[in-house]
């Protein structure tokens, strides 16, 4: 790069460093080098979490092991497979989406371009998300039960007269509700950033030109905010995608001979299979790599969505910076 | 903005504002319906209307007639709904199979004062009970057999002793490793670390609980050298880590958010950055990192895959080396085996909602006291 720096025509100015405190402090040397220590003690067992599992997950992991239903002990190393845990939480997930999105996406905008900031229901609208963003996710899974399934779903069945429980039981469409619930502030508090990062100049020029509010949200708000969209519904797929706790009562299944096919089906889980493996296995040391292989399966579908995320709001950023 | 025109100039998209707000009002409508039907199923154990006793008066079958309804419906252990459907016969039929089911109860209990009592009530919820067997008074959580024993003081041993530790190891990690990454760092290692600790929130809790179970009780167990391999330290540090990221990430906003000229004027006096850190942004930055610990108490309190996994023997306890069982990891490991409807699912209920509220007072008080700070903040500006 030929620009030229400061200290190339300037040689005589004299640099910042020269400005510092001469005398040495041994105790703020001592304390700043704790709190280092801190930060690197946190990343030291992030990477040797990460690490052992990628190295013990990755010898384990196959074409054959991920793409088999296993038999009914999927305690064998040699014929398990995870297919329906992955199909199970992949379709989970995805009907949890189809929710969570749009309720979660229409509140963030009235909360940022419609609602009185001062009134009393904006108020109770974000104190609202932030308590729900709060609640333990096993509580999430006493609603499930309580709401869905015993209060919903029972009724649904009282109502379409079904002769046995179809929908007053554990499905996957109760386990994908209960974590559209938990999942709703995370879409909510990622597109309000999204939005809020929208200069208010594009919004003034829209309804300057004759646009109407309705229109000026549709036809600019939305779409320079999609990344931010984006971003808040990936978060929310992959915390949802790692949580056990609000699906346990509310559709998973131990162990299920074929795929899930309708909506009131019971599904397995990748989740609730690594606890199961964990767990409840007759022998540990020969389940170990199957675990690990679970385990590694696991982490890269929730890692990677949360590292996409992470690169799109960067992008967003950048691009935002520029514009305004 | 713009000329109101009402709401007969342009319906719809009059009509869509008002879908808009309504839609937004979902969210208060779920805290409320999750308040709602959590207290729904815990109701009957806070009314004191459940009743485990073993050994009740059996009623005979003939006297039917002259049991008032809601007597009989108690008696029976029905629903309403279930009551309303049924006619006479099965009534009789269902009074005799509970005479039955009454003279079958063995000698041993029924001359036993415990197989008399209702253990859903709230003195033998909250207060020690000699049961008979025992030679002194004892907190027992134990939901299965004849006599149910549902003290829940256990579990709240159980749950704070889980938490404290936790937080213990995580609050100063995070808030040192908070001070550090907004204070001390140079600008290109923030970049790196601040994603890299939140990229930690990501890890699901069932994968810290599986590193804890295969690794961590390991290492810490030669390291201390204490007797169980699993118990309440271990769980308490994997839950520590869990939730670190919160505890990081709320710190860290709070010790930003402190105006530069505060850091300024210090280093213009000659502190030194740490100094300027310990002395100046940090005191004025404390309500943002108090609020961060309760955060991460609320997070930790209602953690549960971590402690199921780790450890989940519900003794009584107060020594950290023992196991523990929290709440969270009851309701996760009781639910499946308790009958719908039946006091063991009232009482796991109850277990819920008190979760529940704990969790809802301290984001309470943490979402309060950072607002304050923020407003605090902007009016010295």
């Amino acid at each position: 790069m030929n620009t030229i720096t400061p200290s190339q025509y300037l040689p005589e100015a004299p640099q910042g460093r020269h400005f510092r405190a001469e005398k040495f402090d041994f105790w703020s040397f001592f304390f700043s080098g704790l709190t280092g220590l801190a930060t690197l003690f946190i990343l030291g067992i992030l990477a040797v979490i990460l690490t052992n599992i990628l190295i013990n997950g990755w010898s384990a992991i196959s074409w054959h092991f991920v793409s088999t239903i296993p038999k009914k002990d999927f305690f064998d190393a040699s014929t398990t497979g995870v297919l329906p845990m992955i199909v199970g939480t992949t379709i989970r997930v995805f009907v949890m989406t189809v929710f969570v999105i749009p309720v979660g996406v229409i509140t963030a905008i009235y909360l940022t371009e419609y609602a009185p900031n001062t009134a009393l229901v904006t108020r109770v609208i974000r104190a609202a998300v932030n308590n729900l963003a709060g609640v333990p996710s096993i509580v999430f899974g006493l609603f499930g039960l309580g709401f869905f399934i015993n209060f919903v779903g029972k009724n649904m069945d009282a109502l379409l007269h079904n002769p046995s429980a179809v929908w007053g039981q554990p499905a996957l469409i109760w386990a994908s509700l209960t974590l559209a619930v938990m999942t709703l502030p995370v879409v909510i508090v990622a597109t309000e950033e999204s939005l809020k990062a929208i200069p208010p100049g594009l919004r003034e020029a829209s309804l300057a030109l004759g646009a109407t509010k309705l229109e000026t949200i549709l036809r600019i708000v939305l779409p320079q905010a999609l990344p931010g969209i984006m971003t808040g519904g990936i978060l929310a797929v992959s915390r949802a995608a790692g949580e056990v706790a609000p699906i346990l009562f509310t559709g998973v299944a131990y162990y299920m001979a074929s795929l899930p096919s309708h909506l009131s089906d019971q599904f397995m889980d990748l989740g609730y299979h690594v606890f199961v493996l964990s767990t409840q296995s007759p022998n540990i040391e020969q389940t170990r790599p199957i675990l690990y292989a679970t385990v590694l399966v696991l982490l890269l579908l929730t890692f990677a969505l949360n590292i996409v995320a992470i690169i799109i709001r960067a992008r967003m950023r950048k691009k935002l910076r520029s514009l305004g | 903005m713009g000329i109101h025109r009402g709401h007969r100039a342009r319906p719809l998209e009059w009509l869509a504002e008002k879908f808009i707000f309504l839609v937004s009002l979902s969210t208060i409508l779920m805290v409320f319906l999750i308040f709602l039907f959590v207290a729904r199923e815990a109701l009957p154990i806070f009314l004191g209307q459940a009743d485990t006793a073993l050994v009740q008066k059996a009623i005979s079958p003939d006297e039917l007639d002259k049991l008032s309804p809601t007597r009989l419906q108690q008696y029976l252990d029905l629903t309403p709904q279930q009551f309303a459907a049924m006619d006479k016969e099965t009534l009789k039929s269902l009074m005799e199979l509970k005479q039955d089911a009454q003279n079958e109860i063995p000698e041993k209990f029924r001359n036993d004062p415990d197989a008399r009592a209702n253990t859903t009530d709230w003195h033998y919820l909250l207060l020690p009970h000699q049961w008979s067997g025992y030679d002194k008074p004892e907190y027992i959580w134990q939901p299965v057999g004849q006599i149910q024993k549902y003290n829940i003081i256990p579990l709240l041993v159980g749950t704070l002793k889980v938490t404290l530790i936790g937080l213990l190891f995580a609050v100063p990690l995070a808030v040192g490793a908070a001070i550090y990454v907004s204070q001390l760092a140079s600008p290109r290692v923030r970049e790196i670390v601040k994603p890299t600790i939140e990229l930690l929130s990501g890890i699901p809790s069932v994968v810290v609980g599986f590193f804890a179970l295969l690794i961590m009780a390991t290492v810490l167990q030669k390291i201390f050298g204490y007797q169980t391999r699993l118990n309440a330290f271990v769980a308490g540090c994997a839950l520590g880590f869990a939730v670190i990221p919160v505890i990081f990430s709320i710190a860290e906003d709070a010790l930003t958010s402190v105006p530069s000229a505060y850091t300024q004027a210090a280093l213009a006096l000659g502190a030194s950055r740490w100094q300027t850190a310990w002395q100046i942004v940090l005191p004025a930055a404390l309500p943002g990192v108090f609020a961060a610990a309760v955060l991460g108490f609320g997070r930790a309190i209602g953690e549960t895959m971590i402690v199921l996994m780790v450890c989940s023997a519900s003794v009584m306890s107060w020594s950290i080396f023992d196991s523990a069982r929290s709440i969270t990891t009851t309701i996760a490991a009781e639910m499946a085996e308790a009958v719908s409807g039946g006091p063991h699912y009232r009482i796991l209920f109850m277990l819920g909602a008190l979760l529940f509220a704990a969790t809802f007072v301290s984001n309470m008080i943490g979402g309060v006291v950072i607002q304050r700070f923020k407003l605090k903040l902007e009016g010295k500006r």
